[in-house]
């Protein structure tokens, strides 16, 4: 494999797969020819990021199977893909979602070539995203992803896609838009200080630190609108319950599972890795948002009367931990919010799945029509609890794990945010089995009491997310021993930072600018 | 050093001597083969003018820019970059127009007097894009402009295409003599129109009066930002726009508008660099000002061809934002997003006009009207691809040119540490990715309906409008027989299929240059290195 690019190679498979089916003729679109493609080639990215996997070095943090090629020499941008042990999971949970989005939902009626071809395209994208690590490339892919998701949603949604995509499109762009400023200003400044040619790389700019304190602060903070629009943090997450909940099922799995998470790996993958100061300074404002957001989103999901909607304000509580674990700063709670990203994407994931399965045989998400299905469809609702179980975060399942570590990393590190957070862990528990109770339980009639339970092919769907699901919760090393190195990695650069912060504010400082100024 | 060196200015003689050569042989010839001749001279004239400028780039790269004429044409790799942009848009527009005319029925009427209006329209350009003296640039602009006001007024079948031409006429008139009037002032205070000599006594702080110097350069940008149509000099372009005909809407929003800009470079960049100071504020606020009206403006136009007229000012306004920095990074970020935007404002003008004629037969509305895009994806899926690709570029997603069309100009100002100007930018960039993505919300989310056939989506007062303005009595006279008629003879010319083939080749350009644009953007690099 020596030489091979093969993170290269995973990035453009599925472009490959979108140029295949926009190529195909008219006359397959009835046929399930897009289909089968699609499959395919997912397929071969699955089998690719396995043997990443599997070819991985878990005794080294830093970057593997490194790809770089000059791209825009004017401008010193490069190809720079590669993987760590954070990024290779959110590699892995792409490579393993889209062909279950594929395999296990239904094709659309129509459009079916546009369909596969987008989302296909949208796979790119957040494999790109989540692999690059030029700030540039980054951001193309970051951006990218944006087209296709806005098209599925606005085609292929349900009755107010156009307002939810359009909604998606603008608040994206929108926070993307000031990243874009902080990223010329940190590569540009970081050229003028250093003297070294312009670059985009993350490593180098990172170990430059050529920022000042406030300049380093103000390009943070415009990471973090960026980053923060996507997670989504409170108050910019209003955009995220029309979006989840008018997409089509693969949207809403693919939305929650992998582009929320484009948000939460760039906090700590761009944001915190940059401006270590920065984000020890702005901690605790993050940390209250995740937390206002954790029991937000909860609160608010207890309330909801739409069964898909509800799903979606629970993201805005599991990103809430998320976000507070990274900021927690310590080696628990980012250890603890990488795993929660995962465990997050596969647990909403297969509740989306579900909720869409649901939808399928009774055409209706409102919780109030919804009543009994247990009685005709016991292996549905058994499935649906385990599921749901995960999204609680019960002992033994692959949520309590990352919602433990990240409690365990804020309480060590400001602790009076973990105890307000904790009571989300109860609030998850209030609104899901309360859902769970007026879904599933009660009297059955009408046309709740036809509902079919689920098909062989929808049980091995659902299985495929269990099976991951309890593994994490039981054997939670597997993981942790991949993502321990790199977060250690990490945690290092920061204190390696800090450290010298401290001191470069009062000696260091002013001959930092003076060396700047030799090379204007 | 007085030698008139033909050889340097070959792109410019190859572009103006087409013009002629058509002009002879369409009134030698009267077979009806004359429009396809005139026609294919016309492409092989923009093709010519863009291997001339290949062929001499590559001298300029070895020997240094060429002077020629008593100084006063330079042609440098500026010169040749705007040059090519303008070749290539002639080129293109050739392509097109056979479709228009044969919709609008205009075979045998001005068809001729079209190409060549095209032709020195672009030679015009061409002599503004390599004037080394205020008063060649004045020639090159007029050149330019009649051509172009003679277009938008060259649908002789319609009155609001009249109207349009001779708005364009009075305020582009306006706007020449205050061109004019802020040329003497500059030689006034400086003593010499050439822009070399002005730079120098800049430099050496020996010219006559700051007042007299500040005053031509506010009355030389007046005139300069008219023609680009930058806020709060812009209120011609809707109208004129919206009046005049598609394709050659297509021409002037790129190729009239490269040829001003290319002005304001080699002015402000070459000559004015010195006196930055003085003129960066100015750029400064029409820039903000640009964006902002052009984009709040196009948010609420219902018709389509004013969504991309205001949507063009805006443009405007991000590639003043390279030009303020003052920087050889700015003018080459901006000389970037001059000939990818040319590209996408022809592209998209260009489908305007093939959606007008795909509808001619609906004559009583308006046929730009933003309902009449409904369900496009549906009814003409390449159409609607080829367009959403090109208002992504507009929006500036990646990965399509324009994103790195923002991107550079971005850049260019952070490095020059305008935080606030790129903060302002980016933030009325999301709002313009409304305008676009409102239209691709129409062409693909939207249901084609009823509303092609009559005007009941239509607001009472647009019909109104329409109807009184758009047509002249001849064309409401015949429109309704023979509408059907002149689709099926545009479909049959095969005009379709080779408008396509342009679109398509202007959507490939979008996204490769999207994806690679180190190429181009070298040539920009080392067309800014060349200001004085």
């Amino acid at each position: 494999m020596e030489g091979f690019p093969i993170l290269t190679v995973l990035i453009f498979v599925p472009l490959v797969g979108t140029a295949v089916i926009s190529a195909l003729p008219a006359r397959f679109e009835k046929a399930t020819v897009a289909r089968n493609t699609a499959v395919g080639f997912s397929l071969v990215t699955l089998v690719l990021a396995a043997i990443v996997l599997i070819d991985f070095d878990t005794a080294i943090g830093s970057l593997q199977f490194v790809d770089r090629a000059t791209w825009i020499a004017p401008s010193g941008i490069q190809w720079l893909v590669g993987v760590n042990g954070i990024s290779i999971f959110m590699v892995a949970l792409t490579a393993f979602l889209f062909p279950l989005c594929f395999i296990f939902l239904k094709q659309p009626e129509q459009n079916r070539r546009p369909y596969f071809a987008l989302i296909l395209m949208l796979q790119s994208g957040c494999l790109g995203a989540f692999l690059a690590q030029d700030l540039f490339l980054f951001f193309v892919f970051f951006e990218v992803v944006l087209v296709p998701m806005y098209f599925l949603i606005g085609r292929f949604g349900h009755a107010r896609a156009k307002f939810a995509s359009a909604k998606f499109f603008i608040f994206t762009m929108a926070g993307s838009a000031l990243m874009l400023v902080g990223i010329l200003a940190v590569a540009l400044l970081t050229a003028n200080k250093t003297g070294a040619p312009l670059t985009f790389d993350v490593e180098s700019l990172a170990i430059a630190d050529a920022l000042s304190v406030a300049e380093a602060r103000w390009v943070f903070l415009a990471f973090a609108i960026g980053f923060g629009v996507k997670v989504p943090l409170f108050p910019i997450h209003i955009w995220l319950p029309d979006a989840h909940t008018e997409a089509p099922t693969a949207g809403s799995i693919i939305l929650a599972g992998v582009l929320l998470k484009l948000g939460t790996y760039g906090f700590l993958r761009f944001g915190i890795f940059l401006f270590p100061e920065a984000a020890d300074f702005f901690a605790p404002v993050l940390m209250g948002l995740a937390v206002v957001g954790i029991l937000y989103g909860a609160v608010v999901a207890t309330m909801q009367k739409d069964l898909k909607r509800l799903v979606a304000y629970s993201s805005i509580a599991h990103l809430g931990f998320v976000v507070l674990g990274l900021f927690a700063l310590n080696s628990q709670g980012i250890s603890g919010a990488v795993l929660q990203m995962l465990n997050h994407g596969l647990s909403t994931g297969a509740l989306f799945l579900l909720v869409g399965y649901l939808y399928e045989r009774r055409h209706t998400r409102q919780i109030s029509e919804l009543e009994g299905i247990q009685k005709v469809a016991p292996i549905f609702a058994a499935l649906f609890t385990v599921v749901m179980l995960s999204s609680i975060g019960l002992p033994g399942l692959n949520g309590f794990v990352g919602e433990f570590l990240i409690l365990l990393g804020a309480f060590d590190a400001h602790r009076w945010f973990a105890v307000v957070a904790t009571s989300g862990v109860i609030l998850a528990a209030v609104y899901l089995l309360w859902a769970y109770k007026r879904v599933f339980h009660g009297p059955v009639e009408g046309e709740n009491a036809k509902t079919p339970d689920l098909k062989w092919k929808e049980r091995i769907g659902v299985g495929l997310f269990i099976v991951p699901i309890v593994l994490i919760g039981v054997y939670p090393r597997l993981l942790l021993n991949r993502i321990e190195p790199a977060v250690d990695n990490t945690i290092a650069h920061i204190q390696n930072v800090i450290g010298t912060e401290i001191d470069l504010t009062g000696e260091h400082e002013s001959p930092h600018s003076e060396e700047g100024g030799e090379h204007r | 050093m007085t030698t008139l060196n033909w050889g340097s200015i070959s792109s410019m003689l190859v572009l103006f001597g087409t013009a002629i050569l058509v002009v002879t042989v369409a009134s030698l010839i009267k077979s009806s083969k004359k429009d396809l001749l005139v026609q294919v001279m016309t492409a092989l004239g923009g093709l010519g003018g863009l291997a001339a400028v290949i062929i001499y780039w590559h001298r300029v790269s070895s020997d240094g820019a060429k002077l020629s004429f008593a100084d006063t044409v330079r042609i440098d790799h500026l010169a040749l970059f705007i040059i090519g942009v303008i070749s290539s848009i002639v080129f293109l527009s050739a392509l097109t127009l056979k479709s228009f005319f044969a919709r609008e029925k205009l075979f045998r009427a001005v068809t001729t007097e079209i190409y060549v209006l095209i032709l020195l329209s672009a030679t015009g350009g061409a002599i503004m894009a390599s004037a080394n003296d205020l008063i060649v640039l004045f020639m090159g602009l007029e050149v330019l402009s009649l051509a172009a006001y003679i277009l938008a007024a060259s649908n002789i079948r319609k009155a609001q295409s009249q109207e349009s031409g001779m708005k364009y006429f009075v305020i582009g008139a306006f706007a020449s003599g205050f061109f004019l009037y802020g040329i003497a002032l500059i030689y006034g205070a400086t003593g010499s129109t050439k822009l070399a000599q002005i730079s120098q006594k800049l430099v050496s702080g020996a010219f006559v009066d700051d007042g007299f110097l500040l005053g031509g350069i506010a009355l030389f940008l007046v005139g300069l930002l008219f023609k680009v149509s930058a806020v709060p000099f812009h209120v011609w372009t809707p109208d004129v726009y919206e009046g005049a005909p598609s394709p050659f809407v297509a021409f002037m929003s790129s190729a009239v508008k490269v040829a001003g800009f290319v002005a304001l470079i080699r002015v402000l960049g070459g000559a004015l660099i010195e006196s930055a100071a003085d003129w960066q504020p100015i750029i400064y606020a029409v820039s903000i000002a640009s964006m902002a009206v052009g984009t709040l403006a196009a948010l609420v136009q219902t018709n389509v061809k004013r969504i991309l007229a205001y949507s063009s000012i805006a443009h405007a306004g991000y590639i003043l934002i390279g030009i303020q920095a003052a920087t050889k990074d700015g003018f080459a970020a901006s000389l970037w997003y001059l000939a990818i935007y040319a590209m996408l404002a022809f592209a998209s003008f260009s489908i305007v006009a093939a959606r007008e004629g795909a509808i001619s037969g609906n004559s009583i509305n308006d046929p730009n009207h933003i309902d009449n895009y409904r369900g496009l994806a549906s009814k003409q899926p390449f159409l609607a691809v080829i367009f959403a690709i090109l208002l992504l570029a507009q929006a500036g997603v990646p990965p399509t040119s324009g994103f790195y069309a923002k991107f550079s100009v971005i850049s260019a100002v952070v490095d020059a540490r305008s935080y606030p100007l790129a903060i302002v930018a980016m933030i009325i960039a999301v709002a313009a990715a409304f305008i676009y993505i409102r239209l691709l919300i129409v062409m693909f989310f939207t249901p084609a309906d009823s509303s092609l056939l009559g005007g009941a989506t239509m607001s009472k007062t647009a019909f109104s409008k329409t109807t009184s303005k758009t047509m002249s009595p001849i064309t409401q006279l015949d429109a309704s027989e023979n509408s059907d008629a002149t689709f099926d003879k545009w479909k049959k010319l095969g005009a379709n299929k080779l408008n396509l083939a342009v679109l398509t080749l202007a959507a490939a350009f979008t996204i490769a240059m999207g994806v690679y644009p180190a190429p181009l953007l070298e040539l920009a690099q080392s067309a800014a290195q060349s200001l004085v």
